[in-house]
């Protein structure tokens, strides 16, 4: 019922908005695609990483290099998954030795390495200068060059991966990761192989990062490196905790607050910033569930849907 | 026959032996009681045997077979349960969701625990435990909801999801009433006798693992100090001297 309110509200929505209107919530649609992936990784499994911005970019790059050397936007959709995938999957190896603030601290140090591989290498990623005329992708004939028919490319795919999301969790997986997060002394007891679980969960989160770098990179059609900086990653972390970690619609709720919110409060000018530090203070202060666990706590009966 | 043997098991931190040379069998569909003083290495030889702390010196066989060093996952999958002194349980998976996710993991491959059922096809065998721990009206509470006895009670049921032919209960009777108490011991009973799983129970309530065990090993400062039926451990004077006092 409520994805099924919340999907028809995407598709009218732009019918009343301006163009601009329109690119932020196709950001919207990217940015919970990538925090979606980031809610497998801390929110279910309680792994925290603080490199989802360098998934995002790697998928970003893919794109961009393939697309403006001909390939399709399918191509890059492939090939950022499995090395995004890949590339997860080595980073949850020190998650293996290490957790919590240690782990951070290692996930924020590859967040760096990838953002000086997009710097410096500049016979591959042309550096600070980023890659600009990234072309939007035409599917099956449907150019979607248009604010609109772009928008709805994303919003099918953010729709595929919700879906994907939602089995995954529902299914044994789901049940194995919040084990995980839980007490993983008692599920390894259990037979829950914790090594093949933890490597999973990172490797599926940051596909899903890769996969929404893939859409970003045609969304603005130019990249450059600092948009995949430690800023984005602490964006993503909050988006997900904000709306509510391990929860279905922490993401959704989590990206629409930090995409959108700063947008609709501009005419406050320098305020926002201040407002919303404030706002994210006092949610975590006493609401540490985020804004879904908000409202569990304020309307009970609202519980099971999440 | 025995299926689980411990030879001269030995685990030091540091300069302290925690377990000292430690030697025994646990026949199959025994109830072996292991008891002791606070700090005589019970459960630091519980989590040697269970692949939770690597062992210094010595060997653990499974029917035979050398199992020492292997990982808690992989022995449990070889038909080893456990239950934890402290509590673990998820506290935020309902009781049948607890109890799912304790027997998931050992059928069929990941791809299946991802594309096939949403219960692991375990749902049939979660009403039966809930049924048979008495947990009916708390089938779909959240773990964290239920009273300290209750979650206990859960503990175990979860250890025997899978069907488990030996299981290492750790303080199962800690912090339980009376009347549950009497209900744990009753369940244990009716699983042994009904499937001749095999219990090694380590536990401080000496009229519990009287009344349950058919055989007592007595642990102090790790190392072994009597052995034998409830009754000639109730009356060896070491044992008093050491633990039960006089």
């Amino acid at each position: 019922m409520r994805a099924l309110v919340l999907s028809i509200a995407l598709i009218a929505a732009p019918f009343a908005l301006k163009p601009y209107g329109i690119y932020l919530l196709s950001l919207w649609a990217v940015m919970t695609i990538a925090a979606i992936g980031l809610n497998l990784t801390l929110g279910y499994a309680g792994q925290i990483s603080l490199a989802q911005a360098s998934f995002v970019g790697i998928g970003a790059y893919t794109a961009a290099l393939l697309t403006t050397n001909g390939w399709p936007l399918a191509t890059a959709f492939v090939l950022a998954a499995l090395l995004s995938f890949a590339i997860g999957w080595a980073l949850g190896y020190p998650a293996l030795r290490v957790a919590h603030h240690y782990l951070a601290f290692v996930t924020l140090s590859f967040g760096t390495l990838v953002f000086l591989v997009l710097r410096n290498e500049e016979w591959l990623t042309k550096g600070v200068y980023g890659i600009s005329g990234i072309p939007r992708p035409v599917i099956l004939g449907w150019s979607t060059k248009a604010p609109m028919h772009f928008y709805f490319f994303c919003l099918a795919v953010l729709a595929m991966v919700s879906f994907a999301a939602w089995w995954l969790i529902q299914s044994p997986w789901g049940r194995a990761f919040t084990a995980l997060r839980e007490n993983p002394t008692r599920a390894l007891s259990l037979g829950v192989d914790t090594r093949r679980y933890t490597l999973m969960a990172f490797a599926l989160g940051s596909a899903l990062g890769g996969v929404a770098g893939v859409l970003y990179a045609p969304l603005v059609q130019f990249i450059e490196p600092t948009a995949f900086a430690l800023g984005l990653s602490f964006n993503l972390l909050l988006m997900v905790i904000v709306g509510g970690a391990g929860r279905f619609y922490g993401p959704f709720l989590g990206a629409a607050v930090s995409v959108l919110l700063p947008e609709w409060l501009r005419f406050s000018e320098g305020l926002y910033l201040m407002a919303y530090a404030i706002f994210v203070m006092l949610l975590l202060a006493f609401c540490p569930s985020g804004l879904l666990g908000l409202g569990e706590k304020l309307w009970p009966s609202s519980k099971s849907a999440s | 026959m025995a299926v689980l043997e411990v030879r001269e098991l030995t685990k030091s931190f540091g300069g302290i032996r925690a377990v000292d040379g430690v030697s025994f069998d646990v026949q199959e569909g025994e109830i072996l009681g292991l008891i002791g003083p606070n700090g005589s290495g019970k459960s630091t030889l519980f989590n040697c045997i269970l692949g939770q702390l690597p062992p210094s010196t010595g060997e653990v066989r499974l029917d035979g077979r050398a199992i020492t060093g292997k990982r808690a996952c992989d022995l449990n999958k070889l038909g080893v349960g456990r239950t934890f002194q402290l509590l673990q349980v998820f506290p935020q998976l309902t009781v049948r969701e607890n109890l799912v996710l304790a027997g998931q993991e050992h059928a069929g491959g990941m791809w299946s625990r991802l594309f096939g059922p949403r219960d692991a096809g375990l749902g049939a065998a979660a009403e039966r435990m809930i049924d048979f721990f008495r947990l009916r009206k708390l089938a779909e509470e959240r773990a964290g909801a239920l009273s300290y006895g209750q979650q206990k009670l859960l503990d175990v049921a979860m250890a025997f999801m899978a069907g488990p032919r030996l299981v290492l209960l750790d303080e199962p009777a800690g912090g339980v009433n009376l009347t549950m108490l009497g209900d744990l011991r009753e369940r244990l009973r009716a699983i042994n006798a009904e499937s001749r799983a095999t219990f090694v129970v380590i536990e401080h309530n000496m009229e519990f693992v009287m009344s349950l065990c058919t055989r007592i090993l007595v642990l102090a400062e790790g190392r072994i100090i009597a052995e034998g039926t409830p009754e000639a451990i109730r009356n060896d004077p070491a044992v008093i001297d050491a633990y039960l006092g006089h």
